[in-house]
């Protein structure tokens, strides 16, 4: 048996046939084991969905109640057997509840990571390496200019900022699911206590990292408040938001944006952003390479990204690679759509 | 090093001008000296040390990574200098750190000092061709993702972030509460690091005194006035005299401590350029300083830009150029007469004193520039439309158009807008056709910005096109973006940052180009070189088979170097 009878990439996404599931399906199918709660692996309408307790929370609380036919919560280590093969959930270290799917069918391991990062994260169970015979993994930073640094430097280039003008408020572009949590989280251990605001996306999921457990400080509603009022302090919105009129409440703003593009000069402009923060929730160039190393995988198959650099860098430390041809993935935040009450002044 | 790239980066992204000179201020207030003075010098342009040049930079990166990883980087980021400092690889565990700290004393043992700006300004003067790759890839190794590019940007001298000097400069008033333009006038006897007058504005001493007998000054220049300027303009207030298409200079001369007369010619960015023009020397021997344009006469008459070329960017003055070519200086402005600064003077006083410094002077060499009396902007734009007729006589053909100057300004460094306009005569226009575009640089790097063109000439098969110049300016940011898109849709070939564009009789697309003067120019294909290109307008309604050609432009110089 060859790896890819047991996963390969069809339309919906990656398919198991020896298990009878799909992994991520952009489309509807009969079973879904499903890594993490961002929209673009996370999608409604599956008949039976295996994932782990967080993510099958966030799935409930972005689409309802009724969004698979049926649900199954997996806990990290634990094995299940699905017709031929045994899959089992490694924490991703990419959000909360995020997790590496390994497949294993007589004797072939297969590790579909999911999105992942190697880096501390105060907010999610870290990175866990899996030695496999094949590790799929992402590339979206897949080149060497992507290295990310400390996400703690980062955050206090913010507190400087938000020091040296007092007079004008912080708004800080973030996905509304991992990375504004971690956000925060951050500011919280750089010492920063003063409440922090939201925009009305973020509120749901938020107080679910608290209940989580999580402890995220005082969090307030940016709805409301006075202008004046919001000088001097930091609110998180969802990126798409930041260049909204929805902006147009706080006085003279700085636009930050964390996020892993914000490495490239001409990306942040492009998107208006004042104070770029590299800060990421995908692995870096080292953070890829250095994973592909530790998985002792023979054989790499790289997914949405910049697949070219990372196969021809796997390629030159005598890897078997290959591009993957999967399509839907990478826009995280594309669904978060701005609640009512948010647009407008 | 990292406090200064900090700045840089952070000022490449503030738009707001009030943003801006509280991060300076914030800057120069929390550096220690010498560091912020040699910043204050990199934001003013007062550095000057041999640039590297980005094949030296491309070399480094070359010996330290993957050739296929560097091209897919370099691709995606479009910027030298930012994709070596982002790929650059860590030397050794410690080298990245990634903090903002300048000090070195804090540094443990083994980890290398990161270089401070103090360390790279000074090593960079003195500093020999060939050690600089080693210094430089030793202090790639020790600075951080930020630093790198500041770095290198500062190396190779291309420094784009988007403030003036004169915003610089108003920081560090700030820093003292004291008024800019104060630094302005002092600032030609002020050199880097500037320690006497950061000690001045924290109190800690007196005010700097000027001690450099022939100080430049920064030059005052004009905006282009546009048609809907004039209705808020009553020409009451001002005086006007031809453009002269010449070198903008700034003759100075001053006694030295032993009371010899010393003079220096320098260029409008205040570059020494006194040793192309001994012949001009000994006209100045008077103590003054006179803003005017550098010309050659012949028999009298002004002769056109192209005619003064010959004597520009000669290694030697050879008596014969100095014979065949004679300089001459026409004086705008007096900014200095024996010891007096004049420039806080209205320009109708200056001009006064300029009048009767010339005539003192009485040197065949320097004249005055003439001023054009006027009595409404009707009566001006007729003067413009025919200089021959309004005053200019002969030497009309060297006239670019008129200078409007208010007749109660002082002059003042850079470019104000309202007391100085420029009212250029009608370019030269020409429809050409886009033939190749190149990424720009900046805020541009992700868009096709940088067009080469060309027109039609008859070739060995047949019908072709010869590029006949370069222009990155002069269309909108709408503009742009349409011709971002059609590059893009349109591409037959790539190399690097260079796009080919289909340019066919009945396909491409066609580019009114103005232009203000033509040369021969042996280094192009085409023979000949344009002076300030620009796009005008695009002509989506024209075939490239009806763009010009390339007799148009040969026939236009004709009659350009003819007299
Ligand atoms: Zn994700």
């Amino acid at each position: 048996m060859r790896p890819q009878d047991i996963l390969m990439p069809v339309a919906a996404g990656l398919c198991c046939k020896p298990g009878g599931f799909h992994i991520d399906p952009v489309r509807p199918v009969e079973r879904a084991l499903i890594t993490h709660g961002h929209s673009d692996h996370a999608r409604a309408g599956h008949g039976a969905v295996l994932a782990t307790r967080e993510t099958l929370d966030m799935m409930r609380l972005r689409y309802g109640d009724g969004f698979a036919g049926s649900v199954q919560a997996v806990a990290y280590g634990e094995e299940i057997r699905l017709g031929d093969v045994t899959a089992k959930f490694h924490p991703a270290g990419h959000v909360l509840g995020s997790a590496q799917i390994e497949v294993a069918c007589k004797g072939i391991r297969i590790v579909a990571s999911g999105d992942y990062k190697d880096v501390r994260d105060p907010t999610c169970a870290p990175f866990e390496v899996v030695p496999c015979d094949v590790f799929i993994t992402e590339a979206t930073f897949g080149l060497p200019v992507f290295r990310h640094g400390e996400a703690a430097s980062e955050v206090k280039k913010l507190l400087a900022s938000v020091s040296l003008f007092p007079e004008r408020a912080h708004l800080v572009g973030a996905y509304s699911l991992g990375k504004a949590q971690r956000v925060i989280a951050l500011l919280r251990e750089a010492g920063y206590d003063a409440p922090i605001y939201l925009h009305g996306a973020m509120e749901k999921i938020t107080s679910y990292y608290q209940e989580r457990g999580i402890p995220l400080g005082e969090l307030r509603a940016a709805r409301g408040m006075k202008k004046a009022d919001l000088a001097g302090t930091i609110t998180l919105a969802p990126p798409s938001a930041t260049s909204d009129v929805w902006t147009r409440r706080f006085p003279d703003p700085v636009t930050a944006f964390a996020s892993g593009w914000m490495r490239v000069r001409a990306r942040a402009r492009q998107g208006g952003v004042e104070l770029p923060l590299v800060i990421s929730d995908h692995a870096d160039w080292d953070g890829l390479t250095a994973t592909i190393q530790a998985t002792g995988a023979g054989e790499i198959w790289v997914t949405h990204g910049q697949e070219d650099a990372l196969v021809h860098w796997c390629r030159t430390r005598g890897l078997a690679a290959q591009p993957l041809d999967l399509v839907g993935y990478g826009d995280e935040d594309e669904s978060e759509t701005t609640p009512a009450g948010e647009a407008g002044a | 090093m990292n406090r200064f790239a900090e700045l840089l980066d952070r000022l490449a992204y503030e738009p707001g001008r009030n943003n801006k000179l509280k991060l300076l201020v914030a800057y120069f207030r929390k550096t220690e000296d010498p560091d912020r003075g040699y910043a204050l010098a990199a934001l003013t342009g007062a550095l000057s040390f041999k640039h590297a040049k980005p094949g030296l930079i491309r070399d480094l990166i070359t010996e330290r990574t993957d050739p296929v990883l560097f091209g897919l980087s370099y691709d995606y980021v479009g910027d030298l200098s930012e994709t070596v400092a982002l790929m650059w690889p860590k030397s050794s565990p410690s080298a990245a750190s990634g903090g903002g700290e300048e000090g070195r004393a804090s540094s443990p043992h083994n980890t290398p000092p990161s270089p401070t700006l103090t360390d790279v300004v000074t090593t960079l003067r003195t500093l020999g061709k060939t050690e600089l790759p080693a210094r430089l890839a030793r202090w790639l190794d020790e600075l951080d993702e930020t630093g790198r590019w500041a770095l290198l940007k500062l190396v190779t001298g291309a420094m784009r972030i988007g403030i003036s000097a004169r915003l610089a400069k108003t920081a560090a008033a700030a820093l003292g509460n004291k008024d800019p333009h104060e630094i302005e006038l002092m600032w030609p006897g002020l050199s880097p690091p500037y320690l006497e007058l950061f000690a001045w504005l924290e109190g800690r001493s007196d005010k700097p005194v000027n001690r450099d007998p022939t100080p430049f000054r920064p030059v005052m220049l004009a905006h282009a006035i546009e048609d809907s300027d004039f209705a808020a303009l009553d020409a009451a207030d001002f005086s006007a005299e031809w453009k002269w298409d010449g070198i903008r200079v700034q003759a100075v001369s001053g006694r030295d401590e032993r009371g010899h007369i010393q003079a220096r010619l320098y260029s409008r960015t205040g570059e020494d350029i006194t040793a192309s023009f001994p012949d001009l020397v000994p006209s100045l021997h008077l103590p003054g300083a006179i803003d005017g344009e550098l010309l050659v006469l012949r028999g009298g008459r002004v002769q056109t830009f192209n005619v003064l070329q010959q004597r520009l960017n000669r290694k030697v003055v050879s008596p014969k150029l100095i014979k065949e070519f004679p300089i001459h200086l026409r004086a705008y402005d007096l900014l200095g007469d024996d010891e007096a600064d004049l420039r806080e003077l209205t320009f109708v006083e200056r001009r006064a004193r300029l009048e009767a410094f010339v005539q003192k002077l009485n040197d065949p060499r320097i004249d005055l520039s003439p001023t054009i009396p006027f009595a409404s902007w009707e009566e001006l734009a007729a003067a413009r439309a025919d200089p021959k007729s309004a005053g200019a006589g002969d030497d009309a053909d060297a006239v670019e158009g008129v200078m409007l100057k208010r007749r109660d300004a002082p002059y003042l460094p850079g470019r104000p807008k309202g007391p100085w306009w420029k009212w250029k005569r009608d370019p030269h226009i020409i429809d050409a056709v886009l033939m190749y575009a190149q990424r720009g640089h900046g805020k541009r790097s992700s868009y096709y910005s940088d067009y080469t063109f060309g027109v039609w000439a008859a070739g060995e098969d047949g019908e072709q096109l010869v590029p006949v110049g370069k222009a990155y300016f002069g269309f909108t940011d709408e503009e742009l973006l349409q011709i971002d898109r059609f590059v893009r849709r349109n591409t037959t070939e790539k190399f690097g940052p260079v796009r080919h564009v289909v340019h066919e009789p009945d396909q491409g697309l066609v580019l009114e180009v103005a232009f203000e003067g033509l040369q021969r120019s042996p280094r192009h294909k085409s023979g000949v070189a344009m002076r300030f290109p620009r796009i005008n307008r695009l002509r989506w309604d024209k075939p490239p088979r009806e763009a010009d050609r390339l007799e148009t432009l040969e026939r236009l110089l004709m009659t350009m170097t003819a007299n």
